[in-house]
């Protein structure tokens, strides 16, 4: 058995330079403003924050040891429940990193639906950080009105998969099935309306004079500290580098939409804030352009022994019969190796790190996932300022627990 | 999406990827803290000498690999070596990731510390040491993450009961 060798926190030897007034004290894990289940140990002096000890595990299931004791296609409805906020963008990931392993060819339409999917659902996390961070700081009636939004999202979500965000809708070799026939005019109306709505928000935060103190040359994270601490996403490009997984190592076809990747080189919570709504408004360009060209054909694989076939089929051919059961009770073997997927999700890379040993079970699932690291960036964004900054921080780095802890 | 070539063994990817800039620089270093080289499914897997990590992480990141994006173990029980550590380190410039991974004996192995090199693989190796119970030499603060501090076993090893009472 291997020891600790650490310091716990409560019993860790005060900063360097630390006077006698240096107050330690506790933040969460249920407070309001940590969106979750973290626990945040501070070292104050007065009103300034001296050092700040992220504690988490608190949400820790154990995801990625229950992955390795099941099917590979029974690990997607896991992968939903990891970032709850961004489902689609889990279930894209995992699918991506298994299709890579088993080297299977993904038919053009099914990707494009993955594209608006994942767009789609990076818009549904989008839409909750705004409100939320809205509301830590004080706006609350943001809130209201980019959750009523986002419940379109999960409506349009619901008639798709039959769940509001557990919605293991993308699978291995394609897509759950067909989407339902009104599922594109519903996209369309939603993203048509959207832009307005986006300035309404933008109309009620963007001039608000308290929303513009709390925010602008607060948190200031360095885009070398950015690279340093391992941060992706807005909060990366809001600290001046410009790179997006979807532009520059792109999946699924993303080479085949135009978008802009913005970007901002102040690197405060208020270039975090105007980086994702640009963010939103280029999601809606890339949905408009899936709608728009939206090619015909199957939504799934031509690969009968990974892909479950039609109901209609399963019911009527025997073939298909055989090989439904099969996938069902036994799985579908995977060629032996190991390989890594990134992709742009609504707070940053997410990677699934997947071996394979030759059986019809995952050997080991790593999931890397953004907030994770990006929570190591959250000292040197508070150093030396006041314990309310941080709360604006942690608004403006997105994190959620569940994919932190898994 | 779909990477035909497949490269098996160290000879075979120096020759065929003799121009790759992450290989370029770890031969330019030290040809033999490259202990074995793997290219498939149009990923790079570069397994260096455990002892050696940390310099190599060094060299891959002046040669334009700079960003660290995951870091974690797999246990390979009851298998020797046991555990394998890898490193998804990812270039901005060259738009492109690499693997390097470790190979380490025993049941109560350790390794280098990144944190030096990437500050951000804090986390990431407290994790793997909370999860696999590998440590990390010289990691400023080596606690568990996950887990409760006074929990024992490591539930990410294979030899770890999935079911039952501890």
């Amino acid at each position: 058995m291997v020891d600790s060798v650490g310091t716990p926190i409560l019993q860790a030897p005060p900063a360097e330079g630390a006077k006698d007034q240096h107050m330690v004290i506790n933040m969460g894990p249920q407070h309001p403003a940590t969106h979750g289940v973290l626990r945040l140990v501070l070292e104050i002096d007065g009103e300034i924050i001296v050092r700040v000890y992220p504690e988490i595990g608190y949400l820790h299931t154990g995801i990625e040891k229950t992955c390795e004791a099941k099917f590979y296609q029974q690990v997607v409805p896991l992968t939903d429940r990891v970032n709850y906020l961004d489902p689609l963008s889990n279930n894209l990931c995992y699918a991506l990193a298994v299709e890579k392993l088993l080297g299977l060819e993904i038919p053009e339409k099914a990707q494009w639906l993955r594209v608006l999917l994942a767009e789609l659902s990076r818009l549904n996390s989008h839409l909750i950080w705004l409100g939320t961070h809205a509301m830590d700081i004080g706006a609350l009636t943001v809130f209201l009105y980019t959750f009523r939004e986002r419940e379109e999202i999960l409506r349009i979500f619901e008639g798709l998969a039959g769940q509001r965000m557990m919605t293991s809708y993308i699978r291995i070799g394609g897509l759950a099935m067909e989407p339902p026939l009104d599922f594109l005019d519903r996209v369309q109306g939603f993203i048509r309306s959207l832009p307005e709505k986006i300035d309404e928000y933008s109309n009620l935060l963007t001039g608000n004079p308290i929303f513009r103190g709390r925010l602008q040359g607060v948190g200031y994270l360095s885009p070398a500290d950015a690279i340093a601490l391992g941060v992706t996403g807005p909060p990366m490009r809001a600290s001046g580098v410009d790179f997006d997984l979807r532009r520059d190592i792109p999946y699924s076809g993303y080479e085949k939409f135009q978008f802009q990747v913005p970007t901002s080189t102040v690197g405060d919570c208020w270039a975090r804030y105007e980086v994702r709504l640009i963010e939103m408004r280029e999601s809606i360009k890339i949905i408009q352009q899936a709608l728009d060209g939206m090619p015909e054909g199957s939504v799934k694989a031509d690969a009968p022994k990974i892909v479950l076939p039609d109901r209609e089929k399963m019911k009527t051919q025997m073939e298909a019969l055989i090989h439904h059961f099969k996938i069902v009770t036994e799985g579908f073997n995977v060629p032996a190796g190991e390989v890594y997927q990134g992709i742009e999700a609504g707070h940053g890379q997410t990677g699934y790190y997947v071996v394979s040993d030759g059986t019809a079970k995952p050997y080991r699932v790593h999931m890397r996932y953004p907030s994770f690291a990006t929570l190591q960036a959250l000292e040197t964004m508070c150093k030396g300022r006041m314990i309310a900054d941080m709360v604006a921080v942690i608004g403006s780095i997105d994190i959620v627990l569940g994919e932190i802890d898994r | 999406m779909v990477h035909a070539m497949t490269l098996n063994g160290r000879t075979a990817v120096l020759e065929g990827l003799a121009d790759h800039p992450a290989l370029k620089a770890i031969l330019a270093w030290n040809p033999e803290a490259l202990a074995d080289a793997k290219f498939d499914r149009g990923e790079l897997t570069l397994t260096i000498q455990p002892e050696r990590i940390a310099a190599a992480a060094a060299t891959v990141l002046a040669a334009g690999y700079n960003f660290l994006e995951d870091l974690t173990a797999v246990d390979w029980f009851p298998l020797s070596p046991r555990f394998q550590v890898s490193y998804h380190i990812l270039s901005h410039l060259n738009k492109e990731h690499i693997r390097l991974r470790v190979l380490l004996e025993g049941s109560d192995p350790a390794v280098d510390s990144l944190t030096s090199v990437w500050p951000s693989a804090n986390y990431y190796e407290r994790e793997v040491f909370d999860l696999f119970g590998i440590r990390f030499e010289g990691h400023p603060n080596l606690r568990r993450i996950m887990m409760p501090d006074e929990w024992e076993g490591h539930p990410l090893r294979k030899d770890y009961p999935v079911e039952g009472y501890r």
